[in-house]
């Protein structure tokens, strides 16, 4: 608190070269948006600063064809509010219950504009502190032993007028388009650009670069008029039905595997597209050739004098010529706007579009530099929910209240119960929780048991990643042991080359449980939180160390785990196994 | 049988002789009752007492007649019809000498079967009769039914009360002076038994084999019994002979011999064996042995019986172990008794009419509307909710027409939102909201009758303001207010002057707490004064009244807080020396207070009650609790007792329990009678140490009734390779890496150095270089690029 007084009595001395405010953020997103909510309900100091007019820009022009593939599931058969979250990818997290994505669109995959003005509503109806118009073109540091987080962060707008905050929160998602260059790559067209009207593709052949769900969402939409499409991608197909992953090919986009299949002449093919080049030869027809032929030809000699490789291999897979390329390669993270001081980094591999952080959403290199919504998916990329909507506003929320004890001396919300509600309240949780679903291996349920078991103490949605600086990160004590509620799927069940349809996939005795194939509750027992080094020497895989006892409560096909003797009652048992207690009830 | 007609007497006979016309038919014997008409007077019919006897023809030649006392069942006719056929086949014996002349006389030509049975017409004796029929003319059959005779035959240790049968081999006997080689049946004598005892006796002493002895089978075997083989050599041929014998003597029908030459069959044995032993079981490979005498063999064979008859009832054991076991592991068996009830009723449905449900939308709304609204909050997948929300449809069944009072249900599990809101920790939560303003929650039994009371004493303010002395005199007798005069209770009457606003406003935030526990009033009218004299008294003072106003305590409030106020008030409002029961025991416990009880069967005495009273209210603050428990009202008792005593001590019995330190218990001695003075001077040689507790009651805890699956094992069991321990990772799956962990800058070097490593290894596609010629290639490429 006395920081936050500083921090405040600050804002008169640094006079008029900074504005300053306890957090900025960037970018008027959902995550930005979302984080904003939070600041704002828990009375914080902010701004956020939104280059467009408008809140959700990303979303007034991608996705290109305005279908958005998240599901928009207006009945569930339920009225419980939080279960429904379950099937609502689109919304916030707010109080508002007129602020909930049902009412902006009637469609299961509703069209982009309702997204533009659902985030709109949300940012005018909460009355969050969006400065729009406003570029951050310059993040650096200032050091100040001062400071919450030894230094501040110094931004600056393409007015060159500068803001001063403690905190800074990127929700500026991916946005830079990912570009491949080889030799003529200027024939290319970008999905940021393309004509989206299928008639100016009529009767024309087209080659799409990439395998996302932007590549097959193009191809969708011209299928019907082209003489054909070919898809070419570095990686094979990965459907999102058998990885469980959402950012894999979804179903609804998948119209060209099927005329691949029943080869109705489009295709697709796996190859580098840094090995390719592009041709165009005198009637503008684009062939493909390799950039290996064009480094050996002689750069005077025409366009003729390349080789294609039809020449050598006459039955050359994409001997055709193409009227048009187009380029889905996805996005990238703007890592351009940051000072060297601040190490934002790409992370590894497959990861490199994302800026490296830790399990705590925070920079690895800059502290107290957060990374929200989808650019903060390194966490859990191709795993789970972290990079979209229905994922990221629950991490969001996470990393608030990570903020809210480290600089407000705010602890983790949590309910204390009686040890006779413990298995009730894990019950209720893994029924409802919608964080849980959602965030599956990401975010946890920790109970915190109290001394001789008499109570405990229950907090929702805490990133496992970092249990083992719960106490800090909390300000919540754990000296007597506690419990993990998270929900798994079954660990070798899914992939891209499994067969997730196979005879016998489910589980249906509770004996057989720790079997589950589907997405189903595991409860973890630690008698004391396990340190940093045995999360870091956890088994690959394994969302958390190797427990002192593990349940899981078997999977269920409506995911309704209430049933008393295949669900509560194992249930049960581990947890009196665990306390050394009964648990039962009793009639007087 | 002849009959002149159906005498009552014969009914029994008769029904006897039909039942065993079928058995006497294999025997080749039918039976045939002729009804004597009246008139006939021939030689069967005519005869006076005729018609009490039986008569036995073969052809048209009477052999016996019986009379029907003798043939009194199936057994009786059996054996009796046989033994008068069998005539020269059995012989009778009466004396030693008898027994002799026959076995000398068939010394080297037959041999004797000799049976004793205590009586005839036993189910033995027609066992005897039965076998004699079909060995008749093997074997001599000789019975009696002389004790001594069984004596002199050797047998002295047997009782004369059991038949035995030996078989005497006096076929090969040749000395006359020297009585047959006897065998004696080990089993009880059934024709099976018999049957089956010959046969071994009959087989050949010792069967020579010269055939791989697993494809040997003889009488033995089939008979479940096992065979021994003597491993003989020619050299040893003779002497191996004479063992053989001589073992076999020995375990005639326990086992059979035989004489396996080796130089004859090519056995893949050790030279030094000598002894096999087949048992009858299939499967069980023939035990080669190496054996020193002929007591081991013999051993061998017993032991291998009674080792068997130990496994079997092992066997039997563990099976039932085993059973145990499974009925144990009942891990999956519903052991929650709530939950069982609650599942087997799951079908019933509750008449809910009466209870009104809220939402999200109504809940705020539905508040307003009455002036006090009763909430349940449960989850309909909750066990203890379902069986509450049971009692609460009762409850709502005893209000029915009650005015001002709503009962409603709010589903948690479809409106979380409210029941987060509304700070419900636990399921089910009762509370009752006032009209707008603040609620109570319910913490008591879930029990109709006391959920009833608590909403109707909660439909009375708390402290309830009385206007006039009357209404405050009227409150203290329990007719004011009109609407709990069904309710009895100990009435609190706060008395205030003006002044006394402190006090006041602490007995109202008292009165707030304990809303729908207590009943309070109070009174600070100007008269006030006058009313608290009465009781003797000044305000502030407290007027305790019992038993509906028959007794008037007045206590004096001095400057207390509301919550030491509430303690004293939940203190005071308790009877003096109450009745123990199942649902106001958490009352008295929360004292932790040792505990004096009266353990009566019935009613207490009048002047048990008179003393214990006496003593309860001599000492206002007492160190502990009085009270007795009626074991007809309250069953349970019973099972606390025996905890106490293990045996159900007489009745009554005054108990010491300090169940809060120690769990020792006393016991007053049964010789003193309950009074106050030998009570009090029995707790001060507790107090002194001087009395020996009857038990201490263990704290042992609440432990789980039953195991856990324990999966962390299964997995590790199923899945050994399962690196539950260790960190390895796997190069070659690095998108499914877990996040880094904080701090794990190591983990994150390591990396990149696997995956160049992976990618070298395998996983096409990834090289860069490998790709290039692989799309233009023609040697390997062609083929699956024109498929591509």
């Amino acid at each position: 608190l006395g920081l936050a007084l500083y921090a405040s009595s600050l804002r008169g001395v640094s006079g008029a070269a900074f504005l300053y405010h306890d957090y900025c953020v960037i970018g008027a997103g959902p995550s930005g948006l979302q984080a904003a909510y939070f600041l704002q309900q828990a009375g914080r100091d902010y701004v956020v600063f939104e280059r467009s007019h408008a809140p959700g820009s990303f979303f007034a022009l991608y996705p290109r064809h305005r279908k958005l593939i998240s599901i928009n599931k207006r009945y569930t058969g339920k009225s419980n509010s939080e279960f429904n979250l379950r099937h609502d990818w689109n919304s916030l997290l707010s109080h508002d219950r007129r602020l909930l994505f049902r009412r902006y669109s009637r469609d299961f995959f509703p069209d982009a504009d309702a997204m533009v003005r659902y985030l709109e509503d949300f940012a005018s109806l909460l009355k969050l502190q969006v400065q729009y118009n406003t570029a951050i073109i310059h993040v650096t540091l200032e050091r100040d032993r001062q400071a919450w987080n030894g230094h501040y962060f110094l931004l600056t707008d393409q007015d060159r007028q500068n803001y001063k905050c403690s905190s800074l929160l990127v929700a500026t998602g991916t946005w830079v388009p990912n570009v491949v260059n080889f030799p003529g790559s200027e024939y290319v067209e970008g999905y940021e650009t393309v004509s989206i009207n299928p008639e100016d593709f009529a009767g024309q052949t087209v080659l799409i670069l990439g395998r996302g769900n932007s590549a097959f969402e193009t191809a969708e939409n011209i299928l019907g008029v082209t003489n054909f499409i070919h898809m070419v991608s570095r990686s094979r197909v990965r459907l999102s039905w058998a990885t469980h992953y959402v950012g894999d090919l979804r179903a609804i986009n998948n119209g060209l595997l099927d005329t691949y299949q029943l080869k109705s002449l489009d295709g697709l093919l796996e190859g580098d597209l840094e090995d390719l080049a592009i041709v165009k030869d005198k009637k503008g027809k684009l062939h493909i050739t390799l950039r290996f032929y064009l480094e050996n030809r002689n750069t005077s000699a025409g366009i003729d004098s390349v080789t294609l490789p039809q020449d050598e291999l006459d039955n050359f897979a994409t001997r055709a010529p193409y009227d048009r390329v187009i380029r889905c390669l996805g996005w990238k993270f703007d890592f351009s706007i940051y000072n060297r001081s601040l190490r934002m980094m790409p992370g590894k591999g497959n990861k490199k579009k994302y800026p490296q952080i830790k399990p705590s959403y925070e920079s690895r290199s800059t502290r107290g530099l957060f990374v929200l919504g989808t650019a903060s998916h390194s966490v859990d990329f191709r795993k789970s929910a972290g990079g979209f909507i229905h994922g990221f506003r629950y991490t969001t929320r996470a990393v608030h209240r990570l903020l809210e004890n480290r600089h407000h001396g705010v602890p983790w919300p949590s309910t204390v119960y009686p040890i006779t509600q413990l298995t009730n309240s894990i019950i209720k949780r893994v029924n409802e929780a919608s964080g849980l679903y959602q965030m599956f291996s990401i975010l946890a349920d920790i109970i915190l048991l109290r001394e001789n078991a008499t109570a405990f103490e229950y907090l929702e949605e805490y990133p496992v990643g970092i249990l083992a600086e719960l106490e800090t990160q909390t300000g919540r004590k754990a000296p007597n042991g506690l419990f993990v509620v998270i929900m798994e799927y079954g660990r070798n069940f899914s992939g891209a080359d499994k067969d997730v349809f196979y005879y016998n996939r489910a589980v249906g005795e509770a004996q057989h449980a720790w079997q589950s194939n589907f997405l189903h509750p595991v409860i973890y027992y630690y008698k004391r939180l396990p340190t940093e080094r045995e999360m870091r020497l956890r088994p690959p895989d394994w969302p958390l160390p190797r427990p002192d006892a593990v349940h899981h409560i078997v999977e269920d096909f409506l995911t309704d785990w209430t049933a008393p003797n295949a669900h509560i009652l194992p249930l049960r048992r581990f947890l009196e196994n665990c306390l050394s207690t009964d648990l039962r009830n009793f009639f007087a | 049988f002849f009959c002149i007609s159906v005498s009552p007497g014969a009914q029994p006979f008769l029904e006897q002789i039909e039942n065993s016309a079928e058995a006497l038919q294999d025997y080749g014997v039918s039976v045939v009752k002729v009804n004597c008409p009246k008139e006939d007077v021939s030689r069967y019919c005519g005869k006076e007492n005729a018609v009490r006897k039986a008569y036995l023809f073969r052809g048209n030649m009477l052999i016996r007649e019986f009379p029907t006392d003798a043939l009194f069942d199936v057994n009786s006719i059996v054996a009796n019809v046989l033994f008068a056929l069998l005539f020269n086949e059995v012989k009778y014996v009466e004396t030693l000498a008898d027994l002799q002349k026959i076995e000398n006389a068939l010394k080297g030509r037959s041999n004797m079967v000799f049976a004793y049975v205590p009586a005839t017409g036993t189910a033995e004796h027609r066992a005897v009769m039965e076998a004699a029929f079909a060995y008749g003319t093997l074997h001599q059959f000789v019975l009696t039914t002389e004790a001594t005779l069984l004596k002199d035959t050797g047998n002295d240790e047997s009782d004369v009360s059991s038949a035995r049968l030996l078989f005497c081999h006096c076929q090969q006997a040749t000395d006359l002076a020297e009585p047959c080689r006897r065998t004696a049946m080990g089993q009880t004598l059934t024709m099976l038994n018999i049957h089956r005892h010959l046969k071994l006796m009959g087989a050949p002493l010792v069967t020579e084999v010269a055939e791989d002895p697993e494809k040997v089978s003889t009488v033995h075997l089939q008979l479940g019994l096992p065979l021994v083989f003597i491993l003989s050599q020619k050299e040893t041929y003779e002497a191996d002979r004479s063992t053989a014998e001589f073992v076999a003597w020995q375990l005639l029908g326990k086992a059979g011999v035989a004489l396996l030459s080796r130089d004859l069959v090519d056995l893949n044995i050790l030279l030094r064996s000598n002894v096999a032993l087949k048992t009858p079981d299939e499967g069980v490979p023939i035990k080669y042995l190496v054996l020193e005498d002929t007591d081991e063999v013999i051993t061998l064979v017993e032991d291998k019986n009674k080792i068997e008859q130990i496994q079997e009832e092992e066997e039997e054991e563990e099976e039932e172990e085993d059973e145990e076991e499974k009925e144990n592991n009942n891990q999956d068996i519903q052991d929650d008794q709530v939950v069982e009830a609650v599942s087997r009723d799951k079908k019933r449905e509750l008449p809910l009419e009466q209870i009104l449900v809220l939402t999200e939308e109504t809940f705020h709304s539905a508040l307003l509307e009455t002036a006090r609204t009763v909430v349940l909050f449960y989850a309909s997948w909750e066990a203890v909710s379902l069986a509450v929300l049971r009692s609460y449809t009762e409850v709502a069944d005893h209000l029915k027409g009650t005015r001002g009072v709503l009962l409603s249900r709010v589903n948690c599990w479809d409106w979380p939102g409210v029941c987060t809101k509304e700070n419900v920790t636990q399921l089910p939560t009762i509370k009752i909201y006032e009209k707008g303003e603040r609620s109570v929650m319910y913490n008591g039994m879930w029990g109709t009758e006391e959920l009833t009371s608590f909403i109707m004493l909660s439909r009375v303010s708390c402290p309830l303001k009385l206007a006039t002395i009357d209404e405050a005199e009227g409150y203290l007798r329990g007719e004011f207010p009109s609407e709990l005069s069904s309710y009895h209770h100990t009435s609190l009457l706060g008395v205030f002057s003006t002044a006394t606003s402190e006090a006041r406003e602490a007995f109202e935030e008292a009165g707030n707490i304990l809303s729908g526990h207590v009943t309070m009033g109070m009174y600070f009218e100007d008269d006030a004064l006058a009313l608290s004299r009465k009781y003797a008294v000044s305000p502030p003072a407290l007027l305790l009244a019992r038993s509906g106003g028959r007794s008037v305590e007045g206590i004096a409030l001095s400057k207390q807080s509301a919550q030491d106020m509430v303690r004293m008030i939940r203190y005071e409002s308790l009877d003096i020396f109450p009745e123990i029961t199942v649902q106001n025991l958490p009352r008295y416990l929360q004292f932790r207070k040792p505990f004096l009880i009266l353990f009566s069967d019935g009613d207490t005495s009048q002047m048990e009650s008179k003393e214990m009273l006496k003593l309860a209210k001599g000492r206002p603050q007492q160190a502990f609790v009085a009270c007795w428990l009626n074991l007809k009202k309250t069953p349970v008792g019973r099972g606390v007792l025996k905890a106490y005593f293990a045996t159900m001590p007489s009745l009554p019995v005054l108990v010491w329990v300090n169940l809060h330190a120690g769990g020792q218990v006393f016991k007053f001695p049964s010789e003193q009678s309950i009074t106050e003075m030998n009570i009090l001077s029995w707790l001060e040689k507790l107090k002194a140490g001087l009395e020996i507790p009857s038990s201490t009651l263990s704290e042992e805890d609440w432990k789980p009734p039953l195991p856990a699956y324990d999966f962390l094992q299964m997995m590790e069991t199923a899945v050994p390779e399962l690196p539950l321990h260790t960190s390895h990772r796997h190069g070659d799956t690095p998108e499914r890496h877990p996040p880094e962990s904080p701090g794990g800058d190591t983990a994150v070097r390591e990396e990149p150095a696997q995956e160049t490593k992976a990618e070298k290894v395998g996983s096409p596609g990834r090289d860069l270089r490998g790709t290039a010629p692989r799309l233009a290639a023609r040697e390997k490429q062609g083929k699956r690029h024109s498929k591509l």
